[in-house]
């Protein structure tokens, strides 16, 4: 149930809110759309991708581990918080390797669809090129680490939904990266199957299925026609209009 | 030195030596079932013991407590003193502060990098800017790097000499006290402050609290009665008080002082802690570069134990069952942040955790904890003493008490100063002998960078706060070098969780580096500016937060040393044809 007593404000819109919600759940279910990444309903807040940053009270915070208290004034569609979420955006694609144009999941990947969403034309700080290795053990999937954004999703998924733990996050700073639970590192001798959860939740190309790629045409894919301030975080494989509103 | 020492001096160790015999001293000491909260402990060991955590350890931890491999690369990967690859019989961690650099470390570094048996590393500042240049051999300190100490260590090394050999004069380190006041000359009987504060009652010691005014120690300067307030509202019966003895910023000893010199005072303070808020368990989180203070800091907790005042009836109360464990780090400057502390607690990685909520209500091992600075418990213990109106009286207003300066870098006497709040930079600066400084970084690289038009400020919470470090900056010294060390400092140190601090460093640490070689333009410049600011705004933790403060500050009071070295370009663009494609040439080996 939604309480007006408990609603706040988002760019001067009165928002109604449920008990224990944060300002994106809060947003989300008015369609009110905040750009996120790591955030997803099913797995809740990560806090690490940052898009979702808004102003409450004159800080800065993010909207998906900031509770929504009652009264509270939020400005997040401005002037100010965009620009700070297209620098967030190009601060992910300098941190590491994103060849768009060539990419599989080219149209269909919520990096790029975020960055068209925030006006983004160019990098803007210096690409780093980091070398992060591709792990194409696998018979169905293949890890492609240059295109991973740490948003946490598969290695959550795969505790949570498969019980299978098959991946962590190793190193520190800028040299975190993705790893397989195997005694090789290689994600072959991994549990981890096509079918599981953690194989579908990947909202860039770094978890891919290594066939039927590019079957979508560049026309018909699934934020060619429409941005994803209007459809939400998707993926082309979810089943009905899910992932996070609206 | 005895034989029962936890961590004795190691090495040379052999480059690959079998898990299996340490296996049994393990099983001794954390249960043939060990806690998966124990797992950064049992690293810990093994990585001292043998030099390295082998395979068959990692798969051994695998199976005894229940966890993934991937998840135990992962935990050892985050820190920088765990490795899995075999060692090096002796391996030398060369500490990398901007004062330390200043004084040849990088020349003292170089002189290892070619000779056998030995690896020469880098590490962050590991708290002996007072008496520096310094380096861990092995884990233990190595103090006053002259020119014969290091002819003497590569000698040692070159005939494998057991570091447990080595003399002890190598690893002595000062106290260094310059400046001794109320709070390090405070004289109280162990365990009759505790009593005082049983007899009179918990409320009681709460206002008492409150009426003091008394701010955390540890950089933050958050209201100490305000967390305890929000712990002890929480009533649940497993509570926890925690020491945060990680004094990671770079310039920071005076806690090394406190754990060495005063280990009762802190003791008392977290005992009054625990009696007031609730807590059965205390710890202390100690930074692993202050290993060398494990087993003294044992030896004091053993001493309370066997006289009552820990236990299971601290002073003979009935109702009021204690004890303290320590817990040691592992190389990682984030872990001072205290939810990021509270993790590596739980022996996981050591990325701060999303708050609301705060520790006070769910801290270690989800329960209500108190964490609080090494100082700040003292501080504790010396209320408990004096009372709250004589301890307001110390300090200045909204600042009570006093506060402990690490003092290092270009003075006649670096060491220790306890100084009343609100002490001006400048009479600090007179008392450690030091003329016309060029600047002072006071509260190390995430507090701020001061020129001699700010040196009349006070030191306190209103004007200059700072969690204790205090580097004066000679008149030759260059301040990009300095801007340079803190922000690749922050970039070594970031967790990687949270973007605007993992790539916001990496991005103001790359542009740096091209401004350095004399390839910056006005362009990296502004890129700097703005991923400072992004860092700043946006990050998850403090780390982030501050990392942009050295910039900021010697861009807003020196502009100039960054415009000289900049390259004029009117595109704005600087191409090093040679560079650019080295990496090429190399590929087709031309
Ligand atoms: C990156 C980072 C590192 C920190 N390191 C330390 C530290 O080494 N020691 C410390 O006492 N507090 C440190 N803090 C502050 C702690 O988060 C926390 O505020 C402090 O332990 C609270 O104790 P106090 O209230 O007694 O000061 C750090 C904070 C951040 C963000
Ligand atoms: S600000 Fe830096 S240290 Fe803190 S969570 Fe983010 S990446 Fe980690």
């Amino acid at each position: 149930m939604t309480d007006q007593a408990l609603g706040i404000t988002i760019d001067g819109a009165a928002v109604p809110c449920q008990a224990g919600d944060t300002v994106i759940d809060a947003a989300h279910r008015a369609g009110v759309y905040i750009p996120h990444l790591c955030f997803h309903p099913e797995f809740g807040p990560h806090g690490s991708c940052r898009l979702c940053m808004v102003k409450a009270g004159g800080r800065y915070v993010a909207a998906c581990t900031t509770p929504a208290t009652p009264g509270m004034s939020v400005e997040s569609d401005t002037a100010e918080i965009k620009e700070l979420r297209l620098r967030i955006t190009q601060m992910l694609f300098v941190d590491g390797n994103h060849f768009c144009p060539a990419c599989e999941q080219s149209g269909q990947c919520q990096l790029q669809a975020t960055a068209y969403g925030l006006g983004m034309q160019d990098l803007h700080f210096s690409p780093s090129y980091p070398k992060k290795a591709v792990d194409a053990s696998h018979d169905e999937m293949l890890l492609d680490r240059d295109r991973c954004i740490q948003c946490n999703l598969c290695v959550r998924a795969s505790d949570r939904v498969d019980g299978k733990h098959v991946f962590s996050l190793g190193g520190r700073g800028i040299e975190t990266r993705l790893m397989p639970n195997s005694a090789s590192g290689l994600l072959r001798d991994t549990e981890f199957s096509a079918e599981d959860r953690a194989a579908h939740v990947c909202p860039v190309g770094a978890l891919l299925f290594k066939h039927d790629n590019y079957a979508r045409p560049i026309g018909r894919r699934l934020y060619d026609r429409t941005s994803i301030d209007r459809i939400g975080n998707r993926r082309a494989d979810d089943a009905a209009p899910g992932g996070s509103a609206p | 030195m005895t034989t029962t020492d936890t961590f004795p001096r190691c090495g040379p160790y052999p480059a690959a030596a079998p898990f299996a015999p340490i296996r049994e001293e393990l099983t001794t000491r954390f249960g043939a079932m060990p806690d998966r909260l124990d797992l950064l402990q049992i690293l810990v060991s093994i990585q001292h013991r043998l030099g390295y955590v082998p395979a068959e350890a990692i798969s051994w931890l695998a199976t005894n407590l229940g966890l993934s491999r991937a998840e135990i690369h992962g935990v050892v990967a985050f820190y920088s003193f765990l490795e899995e690859t075999p060692p090096a019989p002796y391996t030398l961690r060369f500490s990398t502060n901007i004062t330390e650099l200043w004084q040849g470390q990088e020349a003292n570094m170089a002189r290892f990098k070619d000779l056998p048996n030995v690896r020469a590393l880098p590490t962050s500042c590991i708290g002996l800017g007072d008496q520096g240049p310094a380096a861990l051999v092995n884990g233990y300190p190595l103090p006053r790097l002259t020119a014969t100490r290091l002819d003497a260590i590569a000698r040692a090394i070159a005939s494998r000499r057991p570091v447990a050999e080595w003399p002890a004069e190598w690893f002595k380190v000062d106290p260094n006290v310059r400046l001794a006041g109320p709070l390090l000359e405070f004289a109280f009987t162990p365990g009759a402050l505790v009593e005082r504060v049983l007899a009179a009652g918990d409320a009681a010691f709460m206002e008492m609290l409150r009426a003091s005014g008394l701010r955390g120690r540890g950089g933050a300067g958050f209201a100490t009665h305000a967390k305890w307030d929000a712990c002890r509202a929480e009533v649940v019966p497993e509570k926890y008080v925690v020491c945060n003895a990680d004094e990671g910023e770079p310039g920071t000893f005076k806690d090394r002082l406190l754990l060495s010199d005063h280990a009762e005072l802190l003791i008392e303070g977290m005992t009054i802690a625990a009696r007031v808020v609730g807590a059965k368990q205390g710890y202390i989180y100690l930074r692993g570069e202050y290993l060398w203070l494990y087993d003294r800091l044992n030896a004091a907790l053993e001493a309370r134990r066997r006289a009552g005042l820990l236990g299971a009836k601290v002073c003979g109360a009935a109702d009021f069952p204690f004890d303290i464990a320590i817990h040691l780090g592992a190389g990682a400057y984030v872990c001072g942040e205290e939810s990021a502390l509270l993790e590596s607690l739980e022996g996981r990685r050591g990325v701060p955790r999303i708050r609301p909520p705060f520790p006070a209500t769910h801290g270690y091992r989800g329960r209500p904890t108190v964490v609080n600075n090494v100082e700040t418990y003292c501080a504790i213990a010396q209320l408990a003493g004096i009372g709250a109106a004589e301890f307001a009286a110390l300090g200045s207003q909204g600042s009570a008490g006093t506060k402990l300066h690490s003092v290092s870098g270009d003075c006649a006497h670096p060491g220790i100063f306890e100084c009343a709040m609100g002490t001006q930079v400048s009479t600090l600066l007179d008392l450690c002998g030091t003329r016309d400084p060029l600047a002072v970084q006071v509260g190390g690289p995430s507090g701020r960078l001061l020129f001699p038009e700010e040196f009349h400020l006070p030191l306190d919470f209103s004007h200059v706060s700072s969690g204790g470090s205090f580097m004066v900056i000679g008149r030759e010294r260059d301040l990009f070098e300095l801007v340079y060390n803190f922000v690749a400092f922050f970039h070594h140190e970031s967790c990687g969780f949270c973007t605007p601090c993992r790539s916001g460093s990496n991005i103001m640490l790359n542009a740096l580096q091209r401004i350095r070689r004399g390839q910056g333009t006005e362009h990296e410049l502004q890129i700097i500016t703005e991923a400072a600011a992004v860092a700043s705004k946006a990050s998850h933790c403090g780390l982030g937060h501050t990392l942009g403060n050295p910039f900021q500050d010697l861009e807003r009071g020196r502009p100039a040393v960054f415009q000289d070295r900049l390259r004029d370009s009117p595109d704005g663009t600087v191409l090093d044809l040679k560079r650019a494609v080295a990496e090429a040439r190399a590929l087709r080996e031309r």
